[in-house]
């Protein structure tokens, strides 16, 4: 199941790195609202994974070259704008994938059907805050504009067509990139410029090619099931 | 066998081999009924003044065999980590009544919609200062409400009210505050 485990991949490392900010965010009802979006993503994985295998050994026994998340979701946090760019980019593509996931017959569309309805908040959430931060001050306008610029490159994978998955890419990737323009021109921010893929690292998560910083990541959120195997709560 | 629980309900026969559905259009047997409203009448662990029932988040239950009972229930939200507790909740409810074993399966389509939420549901909300969700507009499919619509404060009853944050203290509320009577007040949002 290469498409249970690319979306699965995708709602599990992006979920654990939006956990990251537990303790960290700018004020308290951010760090609950990244908290709560990291949970709606934490229960789509495990009913993902669970659809390729075993959601425990999935989620913390698969080595780094197994993961098949695109390269976006692992990417570190950095400040709270460049979590915010993060977000942008992936909710309003996973609401358009799970909108026509959702209307298929295929194994997705219950779960699609189910979480179309949550994501619809994340990407409202992540504009309302593009919106803030662009047409905000000079400083929250310029971290805006760096967090979008640096995230740009990442963009390009998320419509390399999944197998499994009926569905139109190239239509979605329109639908995308009208959204995201249209958020940024309201935002006073400028689509950024430049290649939406890279050579050497970016384009390649589906296949298992990781950036850096995710084997650290995946450290950090395998280690206690690693040194003690089967502990529970 | 299935040994009838201190309920003062009539004792339920002992299930034939092929049930019988009963009379009222559900398509239940009247024991399947009977566990069935033991099993919605289990409080919500995170809302606890209502219960499952109310929630809606009751799909169905079905008697397998002699002492043997499936339970169907759906998530509010996909990662809502009430629905173990709800299950082990129900189990032993059940277990309680004399049903030795109880499997409570999680499904998700139809997806659940804070419409599943009943009339009484929503009345204990507002009585225990959760505004309750708007009914979902047909035609806009649900997702986030503009913040323009108005959002009644459970405390005063004032319109007046703002939004803080669209997610807070379970993945089914959004923070608001009342600028009447200043009272900030958690709001089940529309899904």
């Amino acid at each position: 199941m290469t498409a249970a485990l690319a979306l699965g991949d995708d709602a599990l490392v992006l979920s654990h790195r939006l956990g990251e900010w537990a303790g960290h965010a700018p004020v308290l009802e951010e760090e609950v609202a990244l908290a709560n979006i990291a949970l709606d993503l934490l229960g789509q994985a495990r009913v993902l994974l669970s659809l390729a295998g075993d959601e425990d050994e999935l989620a913390y026994l698969r080595e780094e070259r197994a993961f098949r998340n695109v390269q976006l979701v692992e990417q570190p946090g950095g400040d709270f704008a460049h979590t915010i760019a993060r977000q942008l980019y992936f909710s309003t593509y996973q609401e358009l994938l799970y909108e026509r996931l959702a209307r298929g017959t295929g194994p997705f569309a219950p779960l699609a059907a189910k979480a179309v309805k949550e994501v619809a908040y994340h990407r409202d959430h992540a504009e309302h805050w593009t919106l803030r931060l662009g047409d905000g001050t000079d400083e929250s306008h310029e971290r805006m504009r760096r967090g979008l610029d640096a995230l740009w490159r990442f963009t390009g994978e998320l419509f390399e067509p999944v197998e499994g998955c009926e569905v139109e890419w190239p239509t979605l990737h329109d639908a995308w990139l009208t959204r995201i323009t249209s958020v940024l021109e309201r935002a006073t921010l400028a689509l950024p410029e430049g290649p939406r893929r890279g050579g050497w690292a970016a384009g390649a998560g589906r296949q298992g090619i990781h950036t850096e910083p995710f084997g650290r990541m995946l450290a950090e959120m395998q280690h206690l099931h690693r040194s003690h195997p089967g502990a529970t709560w | 066998m299935v040994t009838p629980g201190p309920s003062p309900a009539p004792t339920p026969p002992t299930p034939p081999a092929a049930p019988t559905p009963s009379a009222s259009g559900t398509g239940l047997t009247p024991l399947e009924e009977e566990l069935l409203r033991l099993a919605g009448a289990v409080p919500d662990p995170e809302l606890p003044m209502v219960s499952l029932a109310e929630l809606g988040v009751m799909r169905g239950l079905r008697l397998l065999g002699p002492g043997r009972v499936e339970v169907e229930l759906t998530p509010t939200y996909t990662g809502c980590p009430a629905v173990e507790t709800m299950a082990t909740d129900i189990e032993r409810v059940l277990h309680d009544h004399g049903v030795p074993e109880v499997a409570v399966r999680t499904v998700l389509s139809p997806p659940w919609t804070t419409d599943a939420i009943s009339a009484e549901g929503r009345r204990k909300l507002a009585e225990s200062g959760i505004a309750p969700p708007a009914p979902l507009d047909a035609a806009a499919g649900g997702g986030p409400v503009p913040v323009a619509l108005a959002v009644r404060c459970p405390h005063c009853g004032s319109t007046e009210t703002e939004l803080l944050s669209r997610f807070s203290s379970t993945a089914c509320k959004a923070l608001r505050r009342c600028a009447a009577c200043g009272e900030p007040f958690d709001h089940f949002k529309e899904l």
